[in-house]
């Protein structure tokens, strides 16, 4: 069989494992048969053997029960104080968690593995802080009694007549990476318990009557032996495996065991988890839910209880669907590779197969080549079907009541009015008519009633002797089987079509929600959105609050949830962060921190840790429900997902933006470099050549002297827009603004120009009805200044340039016009944009900056800015203020 | 009417700017004295009293503003701040704490020189006195209230004609909105500044050729406005 040997995903398997084991901590168990064998003994004799050879060994817990023996062991190694819990007030002592993770030793001792922790403690369950203990990568030893074991518990509970209350799952014992049997024979432990040695004297006695039994303590160490056999046996083939002593590799095995709503069935996954463990095969738990069966309230919460026995006992869980349990069975059982089935055995009576058909039966003859066990109960419950499952019918009222009678009466009278045309036995045709409207129209009830009306009505009134209920041909008979049966079908059939309906509605519903939110957070840009949306469709679906934490930097939760439906508080968040530190649910409905309100999620993706989101339910035990919580995660997921994208984006936004930042950058250096060293340039060759040359004629000096203050005016102006640009881009250029008239702001700013105009005439047309402006008269002067600066310099001297402004509904206009080439065609729309210099003919060359900076400034007004050609040639600038605001008042005058 | 060896304090801590400002103080027959911070420019204004300062708002040590304040403590000593472009509050907040006129960077030789002569001619004066009656076509007849216009009288309204006198006291000094709002409508009034933007519009529509490209009324961007002198 290829099967037996090692195939290379196996071995690929095994290395990861190994790799993973040799980082993790080690873990081990004293295991025994009972109490008193002597295993926190052992541990801590083991402990002082530790500490001799110089391991750090701290005590986190060690139960004495105050036997000299044991405590005297206690001597000289570190133990932990215990948490003092108050609970109901009484004080109990509980294993310090937190302290124990604070002080992590190498080795840390563990005593009693299958404790209850008091309520309010971060687990229930001590193996569960022990579980953390190891993830934190500390060393523990333990101890454990074989009845503890939730796999054995009902044969525990079988031998004993004790159902043990603790236990813990299978996965904790194949968990440890040694297990060490502390045993005791039977008749030692009676012996020691008789002197007083396990429990106090009167104690022993009570307990040498009731659990201590000499039957029951043989039992339990052959469990215990049984199970350290099996243990060791799985080493053994470990051992083999990694030997390549493939000699007896067993076939990769799939158990599936069906799960239902019943108490028995809760053995079945014991009995399943037993199988899977000696033949050391993976093993899924499935419950098939049905769409014309509804649970009722008791029967949902048995079949999520089984369902988390299951999972805890290690199987993976499914929820399938489908009209029929043999069907959904068989078809997940062979995508799935299942090779084993395991069915109860019914206990119903037989009639109910012959009616309604046997799972077991269809099953068996459907599986081909998957084996199917089917075994019997171990308890002896009554099987909870009938109980835990109803058949789903529409509600029935009265009414359909009423509708059924009405429609035997009006059938009895048109039976009555036909009666002299038709046969006596063709008038139970109208009857049948008569049941089968009824049945198709309402539930089952009123189908019967209708059916049992339609059958006493024709035997009343027509079968003969009429009027009698007496029936004197026998055939009749089967006419009033036949209209009940019809009936009975009938309205069955409908209840059917009509629970599907129903189901099929449920899921339709759920994945709506389902698309419409993916769709909804494939189109969200921003974490609000995502909220949004998340707040709409889950919230709607499981009627909760939601809380939503997201991680900030370094691997750090937010203080504080940028959404939240509820009160926030300290308790929940410190929820909110354990699920984010070990990126597992915790909270209400789960193992870690029950006792609280909300059920927290961590929201990751693909390794990466997005944040945490808080659920506080209305109905806390709609949480439980696993199809729901299927739901829930894959929301969550999708939520992840949708985060996880926008995070990508953001990245990949700010890439882009450092990216434009450095090319702007670039350009800025490049054009600085040149539009500083031209200027340079020219008033150092200019300076150089006066002081070293004495035979400049005055005209010359003259000339030189006017390049060297032309120039430097030129690198001032330079400086200024460098100054104003990089103001503007830093957001520190705020317009302090004033009324001022723009008349004013037009002659400082041709004051200013002076003699840079090189003789331009300017005209300025200001209309004369020009509102007072509310601007910032410095900058919009820098505006103008800018305008025509680039109008003197991409236009001949002897050309005119004009300035005109002019009220235009609720803006004035100003534009700067000008006699020059023009814009070349298609740089209109990019000539304000920082560093473009629009090709010219009359060489000249500016900055780039200063139509950019007309742009910030003029947008900072709330105004435009745009250019075109005029007729007639040239360009015109042209940029906007508005006056939406009124001047203030003047005083009157005269 | 060059106001020969006058004294100069120069407050500057650039050596460039220094050796410039030396260079043309003394040969426009200036005498110049040299201080690189506000503690040294303190100590030479006590110990040799000049006729004129020249402050550099940008010390290392200390405010400028703070050397005008403690300056002005003690001495009426004209003034003269030195700024770069876009320090407009810094200029202001000099003005108005007692600075006389100022100079924005780069600025040429004859701009220096010609606010120096304003500021000497003032400081002899006395703060009350008017120092020109006409400008351009303008004359003003201060004992009949008349303004007129190349030969032809202007009705100026009284808050028009106040305006006038003030700008005609200070002429070619820099007058900060504050000090214009202050002296013309009260101090209540400081901060309309609007009032004087319109009243200033007004004026120039009276008293200029074209209102915008004004020869004499002259306006400092976000400072003030100035009288400008006829040039000599």
């Amino acid at each position: 069989m290829p099967e037996h040997r090692s195939n290379p995903d196996e071995l690929l398997r095994r290395i990861q494992v190994q790799a993973v084991m040799a980082g993790r901590a080690r873990f081990k168990i004293f295991f025994g048969a009972s109490p008193g064998v002597g295993k926190t003994y052992a541990m801590l004799e083991a402990a002082q053997r530790a500490r001799s050879e110089g391991h750090d060994v701290v005590v986190g817990l060690a139960e004495t029960h105050g036997r000299i023996e044991t405590m005297a062991l206690l001597q000289g190694l570190e133990v932990l104080p215990r948490r003092t819990v108050l609970h109901r007030g009484r004080s109990l002592a509980e294993f310090d968690l937190d302290a124990a993770l604070r002080r992590k030793p190498a080795l840390l001792l563990v005593d009693e593995l299958a404790h209850t922790n008091a309520p309010g403690s971060r687990h229930p369950k001590r193996w569960q802080d022990v579980s953390e203990l190891l993830q934190a990568g500390i060393d523990v030893w333990s101890t454990l009694n074989v009845q503890h074991l939730e796999s054995l518990n009902d044969v525990v509970a079988q031998i004993s007549g004790v159902r043990v209350r603790e236990t813990l799952p299978d996965s904790m014992l194949e968990r440890a990476d040694e297990v060490e049997l502390v045993d005791l024979p039977p008749d030692a432990l009676l012996e020691r318990l008789r002197e007083g040695r396990v429990y106090a004297p009167d104690q022993a006695s009570r307990a040498e009557g009731g659990f201590f039994k000499r039957g029951n303590l043989l039992a339990l160490r052959e469990l215990a032996l049984r199970r350290t056999a099996e243990r060791v046996e799985t080493d053994v083939l470990a051992h083999r495996r990694d030997q390549g002593i493939d000699a007896t590799w067993p076939v990769a095995e799939h158990i599936v065991v069906c799960a239902g709503p019943t108490a028995s069935s809760a053995d079945l996954i014991r009995a399943a988890k037993r199988m899977a463990a000696g033949l050391r095969a993976r093993w899924t738990a499935v419950s098939v839910e049905l769409p014309h069966v509804a649970l009722s309230a008791a029967g949902q919460q048995r079949l999520r209880d089984n369902l988390r026995l299951a999972e805890q006992l290690g199987a993976q869980v499914a929820v399938l669907s489908g009209t029929r349990v043999s069907d959904a069975l068989l078809s997940w059982a062979r995508t799935n590779n299942v090779t084993r089935i395991i069915l109860g055995k019914p206990t119903h009576p037989r009639w109910r197969d012959i009616l309604y058909g046997s799972v077991l039966d269809e099953v068996v003859r459907g599986s081909g080549d998957i084996d199917v066990h089917a075994i019997s109960p171990e308890t002896n419950t009554k099987p909870g079907g009938a109980a835990a499952e109803r058949q789903i019918q529409p509600a029935t009222r009265w009414r359909d009541y009423g509708f059924a009678i009405a429609v035997m009466v009006l059938t009895t009278g048109l039976d009555a009015l036909l009666h002299g045309l038709l046969e006596t036995s063709e008038l139970v045709m109208v009857y049948l008519l008569g049941v089968v409207l009824v049945s198709t129209r309402v539930g089952r009830g009123p189908s019967l009633l209708a059916a049992a009306l339609a059958v006493l009505g024709y035997d009343f009134f027509f079968v003969p002797p009429r009027f009698t209920f007496a029936v004197s041909d026998t055939r009749y008979f089967l006419t009033f089987a036949v209209l009940f049966v019809v009936g009975v079908v009938i309205s069955g059939l409908t209840a059917r079509v009509r629970g599907q309906a129903t189901h099929a509605r449920a899921r339709e519903q759920r994945t709506a929600a389902l698309y419409a939110l993916s769709r909804e957070l494939a189109s969200a840009r921003e974490l609000g959105e995502v909220i949004a949306s998340a707040r709409s469709h889950v919230g709607g679906l499981f009627d909760v609050g939601l809380a939503l934490l997201p991680a900030v930097a370094d691997r750090q939760l937010a203080e504080l949830p940028v959404h939240t439906d509820f009160a926030f508080d300290e308790r929940d968040r410190s929820v909110a962060v354990w699920v984010f530190e070990h990126d597992r649910a915790a909270g209400l409905s789960t193992d870690t921190l029950p006792s609280a309100r909300c059920l927290f999620l961590p929201l990751s993706s693909a390794g990466h840790q997005l944040g945490v989101l808080g659920i506080l339910p209305g109905d806390p035990s709609r949480l439980l429900d696993t199809a729901q919580r299927q739901l829930l995660d894959t929301f969550v997921n999708q939520i992840a997902l949708a985060m996880e994208r926008i995070a990508l984006e953001a990245q990949a936004q700010a890439a882009r933006r450092h990216a434009e930042r450095q090319e702007l950058r670039n350009t800025l250096l490049s054009s600085v470099s040149h539009d500083l060293r031209t200027p340079l340039a020219a008033i150092t060759g200019s300076a150089t050549t006066m002081l070293g040359d004495a035979a400049l004629t005055p005209a010359v000096r003259k000339e030189l002297l006017e390049t060297v203050r032309e120039e430097a005016e030129r690198l001032n102006r330079l400086v200024g827009n460098l100054l104003d640009m990089t103001r503007l881009e830093s957001g520190g250029l705020l317009p302090k603004k004033d009324w001022i008239p723009l008349e004013e702001v037009v002659g400082s700013a041709l004051d200013r120009a002076g003699h840079t105009l090189h003789g331009h005439e300017v005209q300025v047309r200001l209309a004369p009805d020009l509102p007072l402006l509310e601007l910032d008269g410095v900058l919009i002067e820098q505006v103008l200044l800018n305008l025509l600066d680039n109008a003197v310099k991409y236009t001949t001297p002897e050309t005119a340039i004009e300035i005109s402004a002019h009220v235009q509904s609720d803006h004035v206009v100003v534009e700067v016009a000008d006699r020059g080439p023009g814009l070349p065609e298609g740089t209109q729309s990019r000539i304000f944009d920082k560093f473009f210099r629009a090709p010219s003919g009359t060489g000249a060359r500016g900055t780039g900056l200063g139509l950019a900076i007309v742009h910030g400034i003029v947008t900072a007004h709330g105004g435009t800015v745009s250019a075109s050609n005029r007729s007639g040639g040239g360009a015109v600038f042209r940029f906007t203020l508005p006056t939406e605001a009124s001047p203030p008042a003047m005083p009157q005058e005269d | 009417m060059e106001t020969s060896d006058a004294l100069v304090l120069m407050v500057e801590d650039e050596p460039q700017m220094r050796r410039f400002l030396h260079a043309t103080l003394t040969s426009h027959g200036y005498r110049a004295v040299e201080a690189a911070t506000g503690e040294a420019a303190i100590v030479q204004a006590t110990q040799c009293n000049p006729d004129l300062v020249l402050l550099d708002l940008g010390l290392p040590d200390m405010d400028g503003l703070e050397v005008t304040r403690r300056l002005r403590e003690w001495s009426a000593v004209p003034i003269l701040v030195i700024s770069a472009r876009g320090q407009e509050g810094d200029k202001i907040a000099a003005l108005d704490g007692g600075a006389d006129d100022y100079l924005t960077k780069p600025f040429g030789a004859g701009e220096l020189l010609a606010r120096i002569r304003v500021a000497l001619r003032h400081a002899q004066r006395g703060p009350d006195a008017v120092s020109v009656s006409h400008f351009g076509d303008i004359v003003v007849d201060f004992g009949k209230r008349l303004v007129l216009r190349a030969g032809q009288p202007v009705h100026l309204t009284p808050l028009e004609y106040k305006l006038l006198i003030v700008l005609l006291k200070n002429a070619g000094k820099v007058l900060t909105h504050r000090q214009l709002l202050r002296e013309v409508w009260g101090p209540h009034a400081a901060s309309q500044t609007h009032y004087l933007r319109v009243y200033m519009a007004q004026l120039r529509l009276k008293l200029e050729a074209e209102a915008a490209r004004p020869r004499w009324l002259t306006t400092e961007p976000g400072v003030g406005y100035r009288l400008r002198l006829p040039e000599p």
